[in-house]
């Protein structure tokens, strides 16, 4: 398991350093600084063994977060232990950086005692460890509260307290998309699909029981046959229904949502936390609707000097306003002037990032626009071909591409005296880019 | 109110000033003291001296301090343990408080705190804290069981933790089965005999996949990866768990999938192929396996090496996934390189258009390293999908066109290869290559075109003048290409014998005469001799066709891929060696392997040869081929700064303690020399006892005792025949088995009649050029005697050592590189017990028996000895001994390239050691 924990500056300074196990030295400390830190080349790999020890490491904006052991641990859990605490930091005192990490170095020592036992991770969920890690002493609490603390660190229901009431029940959906795209120039999609996740936020009484219902084609399905009754033919049934389906490669749930009857139902249900949390993640790749095109056309005109045309069309609903919207388009590290022309919103050329960066604050469906640029080159003499690296874009647009919807989400809370009618209920999608990329 | 002040001060006198302050009365002085005793200690200045202050402030109500002074109690007590036993009090006392807390806080921090004295006041407390009535304390109480086995294992097992911490796994809160089944893990695979203390039963299992549904994510990677050290009973029941487990794939944490996916890995190899079961569960694995992907990309590296594993041991799963492996322009390179890994390994005739069309696009970008693995992964696709050759061909010509550098030595370097496989169909080519004669510059490249120029002699007009261009740098040239270069030369001659003869002599000349390299001399001296005894046989060895270029490369080795399938997501399935090769000790654990397979089937047809290419193997050629052992000292010794650290600093050899070292080679070189001269004198290698190999009732009164000896280079069986029958014997004869080592009869054996209750001596000469078969264990020899009654079977085992031939001597430099190349993978250890005898009487006895001594050194107290043998079939083997004065106990570790042989060699050394 992991034996010790350090945290350094950009400098290779220690700033915090916990140790679990016996194996682990002090010089281990000035090992990952010597060898990884302060390497003289940059080292290549996350997990480095230096004199048959280990270190796994992040770096955060400045921050290296190393775990160091020297057994065979579970390298997977390690890495999502390192990603969890710096989710705990930032949810104690914002953002990570050397400043703030000093002046919380005692919660921090606090947060590390609690989280990790002899190199075993223990409940690291925020919402719980605030209740009892507060860094303003622990009011000597009543026997009851104590108890009540001990229970939810430990118990079945983690992530969530009793007692927790509201005025008005109401909950928010966000069905947030990536999408992610490799275009070849000649327009042929080389990859691409959708990373989505369902992000909730719950204000409701008591202890609600949930149950979330989306267009899932193998969920529709098996609905379709409990309806359906005997022998109705499964494929057709979404498709009678005139309904759109998605079809979700893989997803995956908060630790909240009951895996198995997911696993047997294809229902999911679960007692939400309180407050902002990710209620799911999913993947589709099948039928995207891609909102944006880019159809890039690059001429050399002689060594000095390059034409780029750039069009880009909008591929949704009329209606809909497409926002926040940039293409970069990379240019030549020798490049000495850049002459631009477009149809729609700003373009230059920004010589630190080596790239001409077109922006449009709205745009709506069925459009096209149009950039050209001509860009003038300093004769140099390396002989190295300039590789041009892919045209990327970024935007955001109000529905979801892969076609997914929420079908329903019920509340149940038997206890309190509040029925699913009286649960206000707010289901937004965006579509957003994630690595929207055309070559050309 | 900020924290980050605590850190600043570094004035004079501050201990002293921190010392009154930490005396202080008030309360808020005492804890700004104390924080700023836990600065100084994170920076790593000694402020142990505070030891009795600090520890003077433990008992508060105030929560925080008090976390405060436990975690500096845990840094120091090792140091002041007298003053630790201070502390003891308030820990039993904590033990007792009124809030779980603090309960669970006191035993966490006294299972930290490894000072015996306080261990001893550990038992009590923590046995009522294994039973308390509050969860979280009872979680707590788990892991301290897992810290004081770590710190005194006979404890826990003689005060009955091992039982209480059993009942936990039945507790009714998940968190705590979660913790229990993680302490007793770590104390199955800690465990002093090797076998676990604590076995797992199908009601426990059950209890687990229980739990399993309810416990923190932590929780869950904990029972998974237990339950992956577990084998069910039958198919059945591991058709069960496998459903029980499907769920997690599902989870948001990318460690619970990994876990989960071990464990169906482990279980599908239960199931027999056909089942619908393994066909649902190769369906389902894929996804997780993709979505992994688009975690963070330390999570993307770990998921992508452990990918790496799945598709060798199961390549259906991922078939179609190809464009998911597709590398991002902004990925990490370490991600790159993995994705890249997987895409060869993925490509097939269905999607090698789009890979090609990648790969091309990857050999464009800038990181240098990374298009060097794109350009020869178009090359492998080439030898892996055959119809796509020609467009690999193509595509590499286009890269050569571009001129840049390392591309084009690299291009050439996988052209080589693609010759290989498909003879006769590319040399078109050739002159285009030719033309980067003069830009290569890495050894690699510049073998691979001498190759490709000697091969295609017959066809490269210019073929002399190429060759002797290059032979005016003969000497500057690295071994690797002189070596090419006089194959080449002696290809080119024995094909236009003609006028190459001028050059042919000019090359011999400068191999043997000119050049230090003893594998080059050799070379050369084999290639003279053979053209001027007999050109025709020359032609058939130098011009031999070569064996087949394998598909596949770098394939992880069976046995070892089973292996890290069973340790899927931790460490050595990243680092994809097993666990013994980077931890130490006991931690390492056993080492574990896949269930058998519910259908088995023999595969005993002998496979085809393959070679598989791979960055460091020499060009294959039939005279650097069948050399089994490591290659020829090719580069000089690295620079020390080059060392890899895991190889134990052997770097010390080189410059350290020479004069000793040499003075123990000398030492051991005389007496062998002298043992030589004097033949009868010297002290004889060691024999081993005889056995009864058959005994009188088996052979119908023929009784045979025997052992091995080998004296002056010859082996021998020494056995005594006796008749215990009624009756005389006669005809003698004696038969030996295909063995592993070709071990053959090298005479008839001597024994005439043999009167009933006679006994003579049967002295048998071996030789060691016979057929081979591979016998389990190694060692084993089948023996069949005759005589006029019967014909008499039986089995003994060789002693290794017999087999250790008198050319077993490395050179200390070659000794040094080949312990570096072979891969510690191929590193085996072995533990001695009651050796006795100093170092050096070791290391003559050794000698004696062809194990030579290297090189000795002592390092912090330990003496250590390397040395090096040779097999009767060219297998070498590097040892490692390392000797504790005053301990009977001594570690061998062996590296060979051929590690089968380890336990043999083991038992022999054994055997020696203790003659």
């Amino acid at each position: 398991m992991i034996g010790g924990l350090f945290v350094y500056n950009h400098k290779g300074e220690v700033l915090i350093s916990r140790v679990y196990r016996d194996d682990i030295g002090r010089n281990a400390v000035d090992a990952f600084r010597v060898n990884v830190i302060h390497a003289r080349q940059q080292v290549r790999s996350p997990v480095t063994n230096i004199a048959r020890t280990s270190f796994f490491h992040i770096k955060r904006a400045n921050i290296w977060l190393a775990a160091v052991t020297k057994q065979n641990v579970n390298a997977a859990m390690v890495f999502e232990f390192l990603l969890k605490i710096i989710d705990v930091m930032q949810s104690y005192f914002g953002k990570i950086s050397e400043e703030n990490i000093k002046n919380n170095f005692v919660l921090i020592y606090e947060l590390l005692d609690e989280i990790l036992d002899f190199g075993y991770p223990q409940n690291s969920d925020t919402g719980v460890l605030k209740t009892f890690i507060t860094q303003q002493g622990i009011k000597s609490a009543s026997k009851e509260e104590q108890a009540q603390i001990t229970s939810q660190v430990t118990g079945q229901i983690g992530w969530r307290r009793e007692g927790i009431k509201y005025r008005r029940n109401e909950l928010f959906l966000d069905v947030l998309e990536y999408v992610n795209l490799l275009m070849s120039p000649q327009g042929q999609v080389l990859s691409a699909h959708v990373a989505g996740k369902v992000v909730m936020k719950s204000y409701l009484s008591g202890m609600p029981e949930c149950k979330f219902g989306i267009n899932d084609k193998i969920v529709m399905e098996a609905k379709g046959k409990g309806n359906g009754g005997i022998s109705g033919n499964t494929d057709s049934d979404p498709a009678r229904s005139g309904k759109p389906v998605v079809v979700i490669d893989d997803c995956q749930f908060h630790q909240c949502v009951k895996l198995s009857k997911f696993e047997t139902e294809h229902s999911i249900s679960f007692i939400p936390p309180d407050g902002e949390f990710e209620l799911m993640r999913y993947r589709t790749t099948k039928d995207i609707s891609l909102p944006f095109r880019v159809i890039p056309l690059v001429r050399e005109v002689g060594r000095t000097k390059m034409e780029v045309k750039v069009v880009l069309k909008s591929n949704f609903k009329p209606s809909l306003l497409g926002q926040k919207i940039e293409v970069k388009i990379p240019t030549p590290l020798n490049t000495s002037g850049v002459q631009l022309i477009c149809l729609k919103g700003k373009a230059k050329y920004k010589a630190s990032e080596n790239a001409i960066v077109w922006k449009i604050k709205r745009m709506a469906g069925m459009k096209e626009t149009q950039l050209s640029a001509e860009i003038e080159l300093l004769e140099t003499d390396t002989k190295k071909k300039w590789t041009r690296p892919p045209i990327s874009m970024g935007f955001e647009v109000p529905f979801a591409p892969s076609g997914f919807k929420v079908r329903y989400l019920k509340v149940f809370e038997p206890k309190l005296n509040y029925s699913d009618h009286d649960v206000i209920k707010w289901v937004r999608y965006i579509g957003r880019s994630g690595l929207y990329e055309t070559r050309c | 109110m900020t924290d980050s002040k605590y850190f600043t001060t570094t004035k004079k006198g501050e201990i002293f000033e921190l010392k009154s302050e930490l005396n202080s009365d008030k309360k808020e002085k005492k804890k700004e003291a104390v924080k700023k005793v836990i600065a100084s200690m994170t920076v790593g200045k000694d402020v142990s001296a505070l030891f009795p202050d600090v520890v003077n402030c433990m008992q508060t109500d105030n929560l925080e301090l008090k976390k405060l002074v436990y975690l500096y109690l845990m840094n120091y007590a090792k140091s002041q343990p007298d003053m630790a036993i201070m502390a003891v009090n308030t820990f039993v006392k904590d033990c007792e408080d009124s809030n779980p807390l603090i309960r669970a806080l006191a035993v966490r921090t006294m299972g930290c705190i490894r000072v015996d004295k306080i261990t001893e006041y550990l038992c009590e407390p923590l046995r009522k804290c294994l039973k308390d009535e509050d969860p979280y304390v009872r979680k707590t109480a788990a892991v301290c069981v897992a810290k004081l086995y770590d710190i005194s294992p006979s404890m826990v097992e003689d005060q009955g933790f091992l039982d209480q911490l059993k009942d936990l796994l039945s507790d009714s809160n998940p968190m705590v089965v979660a913790n229990a089944v993680a302490a007793l893990s770590e104390i199955n695979e800690a465990s002093v005999s090797g076998h676990p203390l604590v076995e797992m039963n199908a009601p426990t299992i059950n209890k687990l996949l229980t739990a399993l549904n309810e416990c923190t994510e932590w929780g869950q990677v904990f029972i998974l990866d237990a339950l992956s050290n577990y084998s069910p009973r039958d198919a059945r029941e591991a058709h069960s768990v496998c459903e029980r487990i499907t769920p997690r794939l599902a989870h948001a944490n990318a460690a619970v999938v990994l876990s989960a996916v071990k464990v169906l890995m482990k279980l599908m190899e239960m199931l027999s192929d056909e089942t619908e079961l393994v066909g649902t569960l190769s369906r389902k694995l894929a996804p997780p396996l993709v979505t992994l992907l688009s975690a963070e990309p330390e999570v993307q590296y770990v998921a992508l090496r452990n990918i790496n594993l799945v598709v060798q041991k199961r390549p259906d799963i991922l078939k179609h996934e190809m464009k998911v492996f597709f590398v991002k322009y902004n990925d990490p390179i370490y991600v790159k390189l993995e994705k890249l890994d997987i895409m060869i390994r993925l490509a097939s005739q269905a999607n090698i258009a789009q890979v090609l069309g990648e790969l091309k696009e990857y050999a464009t970008e800038v990181d240098v390293d990374f298009v060097r693995k794109a350009v020869r992964a178009i090359g492998r696709c080439a030898i892996k999908v055959e119809p796509s050759a020609e467009r690999c061909v193509s595509t590499l010509l286009e890269l050569i066109q571009t001129k840049v550098n390392y591309v084009v030595q690299e291009a050439i370097v996988v052209i080589k290869d693609i010759f290989r496989k498909y003879p006769n169909k590319y040399e078109s080519i050739i002159s285009t290559l030719c033309e980067n004669l003069d830009t290569l510059d890495e050894p690699e490249a510049r073998a691979s075109m001498v190759w490709i120029v000697g091969e295609y002699a017959e066809r490269i007009d210019n073929a002399d003048e190429l060759l002797d261009s290059f032979l005016e740098g003969f000497h500057d040239e690295n071994a690797q290409v002189q070596l090419q270069l006089l194959t080449a030369v002696v290809k080119l001659f024995l094909k236009r014998p003609a006028d190459t003869q001028e050059l042919v002599q000019h090359v011999l000349s400068l191999a043997t005469q000119d050049s230090d390299n003893p594998d080059l001399r050799d070379r050369g001296f084999i290639y003279w001799r053979l053209l001027s005894t007999d050109p025709a046989a020359a032609k058939e060895v130098v011009l031999a066709d070569k064996p087949l270029i394998s598909e596949e490369t770098d394939l992880l080795e069976p046995t070892l891929l089973d292996e890290l399938i069973c340790h899927i997501s931790s460490l050595a399935s990243v680092y994809h060696k097993p666990p013994t090769a980077f931890v130490e000790g006991r931690g390492a654990g056993v080492r574990k392997s896949l269930p058998a397979r519910g259908t088995v089937s023999e595969d005993t047809q002998p496979q085809l040869q393959t070679v598989i290419p791979n960055q460091e193997s020499l060009i294959g050629d039939l005279l650097s081929m069948d050399i089994g052992g490591p290659p020829a000292p090719a580069a000089p010794a690295a620079p020390a700064s080059n060392l890899d650290l895991l190889a134990g600093g052997l770097d010390v050899l080189l410059g350290g303690p020479e004069p000793a070292a040499t003075a123990t080679t000398a030492t051991g070189s005389a007496t062998g020399l002298l043992g030589d001269i004097f033949g009868a004198v010297p002290p004889a290698s060691y024999v081993p006892p005889k056995q009864c190999w058959l005994p009188a009732d088996k052979g119908k009164g023929l009784e045979i005792w025997g052992t091995f000896t080998r004296q002056n280079g010859q082996m021998r069986m020494e056995m005594t025949f006796t008749n215990k029958a009624m009756q005389a014997m006669s005809g003698f004869a004696i038969q030996l088995n295909k063995n592993s080592f070709g071990v053959f009869p090298g005479g008839a054996l001597a024994v005439g009649a043999l009167a009933p209750g006679a006994a003579a001596d049967a002295p048998l000469a071996l030789a060691a050029a016979g057929p081979v078969q591979r016998m389990d264990p190694l060692n084993n020899l089948q023996v069949a005697v005759k005589n006029n009654i019967d014909v008499f079977y039986f089995a003994c085992l060789i002693p290794a050592h017999i087999l250790f031939t008198e050319d077993g001597q490395l050179d200390k430099r070659v000794f040094l590189t080949t312990w570096k190349e072979i891969p510690a993978a191929n590193e085996v250890q072995h533990t001695i017990s009651n050796v006795l005898g100093t170092a050096d009487s070791i290391a003559q006895k050794m000698t004696l028996n062809n194990i030579f001594t290297i090189a000795k050194r002592n390092v912090e107290g330990q003496d250590m000895l390397y040395q090096s043998l040779k097999l009767t079939n060219n297998i070498w083997v590097l040892l490692e001994l390392k000797l504790q004065p005053g301990n009977p106990e001594a570690t061998l570790s062996l590296k060979s390239r051929t590690v089968e042989v380890a336990t043999c060699i083991f038992q022999a050394y054994e055997a020696i050691i203790k003659s």
